[in-house]
């Protein structure tokens, strides 16, 4: 018996230490990362997550993160498609490795089930790098949820720019039949219709089949010039798009955000030419700076949302350098401030400089990758990159 | 012209579509009925069974691939196939080694043995998944087209194109020589006469000396193979991913029940019927008709295309509903 209660006492002490073991090592900051490293986008996601670790660790380095702490990426699924899957993977992180904030997550379907689920009801922050669904502007988020990638309302008005300005005035719309593609593509038909164009049709594909013959032929009827397809490059889209071309029912195609991707190259070869195409993505010395930084940790910068992740990584540390905290709430009310003007302006490699003017007690403006600048309820402005496809190659003819 | 124009559509959408689909339908659903037939359950791991043997003629097919042996215009799966054929007979005579004998020496219900593939299936999915991994992969190579729209329509002068892609032919020209032998085998071969035997009356055969372990073998011989190839030519013509095949089992268990169950020449049919049924219902008919000379507002589609997976559920309930036994009277070979 006295044995035992040895033991006992033995082991409540270890506790004990380890208790104040953990409680000394406070200065760690952990950071869900929560992405779809698995389904239709694993091939981007992981330089999107390498993106934002970069933030993290070039906040690190500069070892000016409140006193000294340090942010650690804990990385999550967000499977992409599977909601279920998602809030399992952010309820994990927000109670078992209790991040201060989440960057992410990536597909818009995922990120609302995840908003309404897990971040709002524990009060965590979400910065998501590519949720760009526009029902994501009127969720009842409680101001926890940011995105420094623009809705596809805006991005529906940009592809109809490009389009009207080739005097395309006839198109077809394939969409993904989720909660992305219905938003993109209601944005798209909307502004193509304003615009004066005609839209033959407007119908979703499903992810993940294998055949795509009955959904090209029923595009085939409706007819058009150009094929619009806002989908996934390792996905539908791609199925879609062959289809097409095996078929002969469509010779050019232009395509939504989610279709950019040099496997989409690969896959189809020389008939993608002249394809054109948007991008979210800026120009200027933003992401000249990220080019070289991305370029050095070994990621590529011009891989879709390669620059929104940083900005999301780069928000949430200087969010909460400036909240004085890694308190939850805190750096919801700092995000903001640090997002947006007044202040100095902050590029991507300068978060040593932004770290120690918040310590300094001003302001700082982050301009980052994407010339980040939040409206409405936490969202980006947002530019866009015009692309063609020629050569092989994406081409880049300006920026909207 | 504009008749021809239709004709033409038609064709490239619908009617060139649906044969492939179909042959490969109907090379799948004879192995299911072939297996109810003779081992008297409904064999749900075929599918998987299916996407076993493409995944050893893929990785074949890539191994073959780099030490650079191709078939030139021909895809080099048709030369890895025998070998995938071969990996995916060992595997199912393993498995009735290993589950399915146990319960017929058992003499256990049809549902038992039902129940026992349906874990099986999962066995198998869950081995393919591991070994290639979940996603899309594609292994044609060689030419893709025989005619291409483009060329189609300088020959021609119509406005519209026909393309034929090499897998559609080849999976046609396979499907009539398999479908053409294993008729042969069965009806004049001493095997297959025994096989059609044990499946008639099963203690009137082993009264005349038939082996029943030899029909069973030559049995999962046979349907592993027909997997194969169907699961092949459908991977060369769309493309291989496991969850495909897996979700395949419901047409080609259609096509199965709606020619009759255990009706080979039934089962080729219902692929057929199955096959076109899909296409036609979901294909938008707006422009073939305006080539008609009518002028029709929308698009006259009869479905969307999202539902082309409920119509072979739709024929599955009328067929069990006006004629369960099937187009062939089904229930023995």
């Amino acid at each position: 018996m006295s044995n035992f209660r040895k033991i006992f006492a033995a082991s409540v002490a270890g506790a004990a230490l380890l208790a104040a073991g953990a409680a000394s090592a406070q200065e760690e900051i952990n950071v869900g990362i929560i992405l779809g490293f698995t389904g239709p986008l694993e091939s981007i996601t992981p330089s999107m997550a390498a993106s934002a670790e970069l933030a993290f660790s070039e906040v690190n380095e500069s070892g000016l993160l409140l006193d000294g702490a340090t942010l650690t990426p804990v990385r999550a699924d967000s499977t992409c498609i599977d909601n279920a899957a998602a809030s399992a993977a952010a309820e994990r992180l927000v109670t078992t490795d209790n991040v201060s904030a989440i960057m992410g997550a990536d597909c818009s379907g995922v990120t609302i089930g995840i908003a309404n689920s897990v971040a709002v009801p524990n009060g965590v922050v979400m910065v998501s790098p590519s949720a760009t669904s526009p029902a994501l502007t009127d969720i009842d988020d409680n101001g926890y949820f940011f995105r420094t990638a623009p809705s596809d309302a805006r991005q529906g008005v940009v592809l109809t720019e490009v389009l009207t300005s080739q005097d395309i005035t006839s198109v077809a719309v394939s969409y993904t039949n989720n909660d992305y593609g219905k938003g993109f593509s209601d944005a798209f038909v909307a502004a193509f219709e304003e615009a004066g164009g005609t839209v033959t049709i407007a119908a979703p594909h499903d992810d993940g089949k294998g055949d795509y013959s009955a959904e090209v032929g029923a595009l085939a009827a409706a007819g058009g010039d150009v094929l619009v397809v806002l989908g996934y490059v390792d996905q539908g889209g791609v199925g879609i798009i062959r289809s097409a071309v095996d078929t002969g029912a469509f010779d050019r195609f232009a395509l939504g955000d989610g279709m950019y991707g040099q496997s989409l190259i690969d896959a189809i070869g020389d008939d993608l030419e002249g394809t054109i195409g948007v991008l979210p993505g800026a120009e200027g010395e933003g992401s000249e700076m990220f080019a070289t930084i991305a370029g050095e940790a070994g990621i590529d910068p011009t891989s879709s949302y390669t620059g929104e992740s940083y900005d999301a990584g780069a928000l949430i540390a200087l969010a909460i350098q400036k909240a004085g905290s890694a308190d939850r709430t805190a750096i919801r009310d700092a995000l903001l401030e640090v997002a947006n003007g007044p202040g100095e302006p902050i590029l991507p490699g300068e978060l040593a400089k932004g770290l120690q003017i918040l310590k300094d007690g001003g302001d700082v403006d982050y301009i980052g990758v994407t010339n980040v600048e939040l409206i409405g309820p936490g969202e980006a402005a947002g530019t866009y990159r015009e692309y063609v496809v020629e050569g092989g190659e994406f081409k880049t003819v300006g920026f909207r | 012209m504009d008749f021809l124009n239709a004709l033409v559509m038609f064709a490239n959408f619908v009617f060139l579509p649906g044969l492939a689909y179909g042959a490969q339908l109907a090379l799948g659903a004879l192995g299911i009925t072939l297996v109810f037939g003779i081992l008297r359950f409904s064999n749900f791991a075929h599918g998987d069974l299916m996407a076993f043997g493409t995944m050893i003629t893929i990785l074949v097919t890539w191994w073959l691939i780099g030490m650079g042996v191709t078939l030139g215009p021909l895809p080099t799966a048709l030369l890895a196939l025998p070998i995938g054929i071969v990996g995916a007979v060992i595997m199912a005579l393993i498995i009735d080694r290993t589950v399915f004998r146990f319960y017929r020496q058992q003499r256990s219900a049809s549902i038992v043995l039902v129940m026992a593939s349906v874990g099986v299936m999962f066995i198998l999915n869950g081995i393919v998944r591991l070994v290639i991994g979940p996603n899309e992969q594609r292994f044609a190579d060689g030419e893709r087209f025989l005619i291409t729209v483009r060329e189609f329509r300088e020959w021609t002068g119509l406005a519209e194109g026909l393309a034929i892609r090499l897998p559609v032919a080849i999976t046609v020209v396979v499907a009539v020589v398999v479908v053409v032998a294993l008729f042969w085998f069965l009806t004049y071969s001493r095997t297959g006469k025994a096989m059609r035997a044990y499946s008639d009356n099963e203690d009137l055969a082993l009264l005349s000396g038939i082996d029943p372990d030899k029909v069973v073998r030559v049995t999962w011989v046979i349907a592993a193979a027909l997997a194969t190839i169907a699961g092949v030519l459908y991977g060369l013509d769309k493309s291989f991913r496991p969850f495909t095949y897996f979700q395949l089992l419901l047409p080609m268990f259609a096509a199965a029940i709606v020619g009759g169950i255990g009706q080979p020449i039934g089962a080729i049919a219902g692929g057929f019927v199955v096959a076109f049924s899909e296409v036609t219902l979901t294909y938008a008919y707006k422009r073939v008709l305006e080539y008609l000379g009518f002028a029709p507002e929308g698009l006259v589609q009869l479905l969307s295309t999202e539902y082309k997976f409920a119509i072979s559920f739709v024929i599955l309930v009328i067929v069990l509903l006006i004629r369960p036994t099937g187009i062939f009277r089904g229930r023995v070979l």
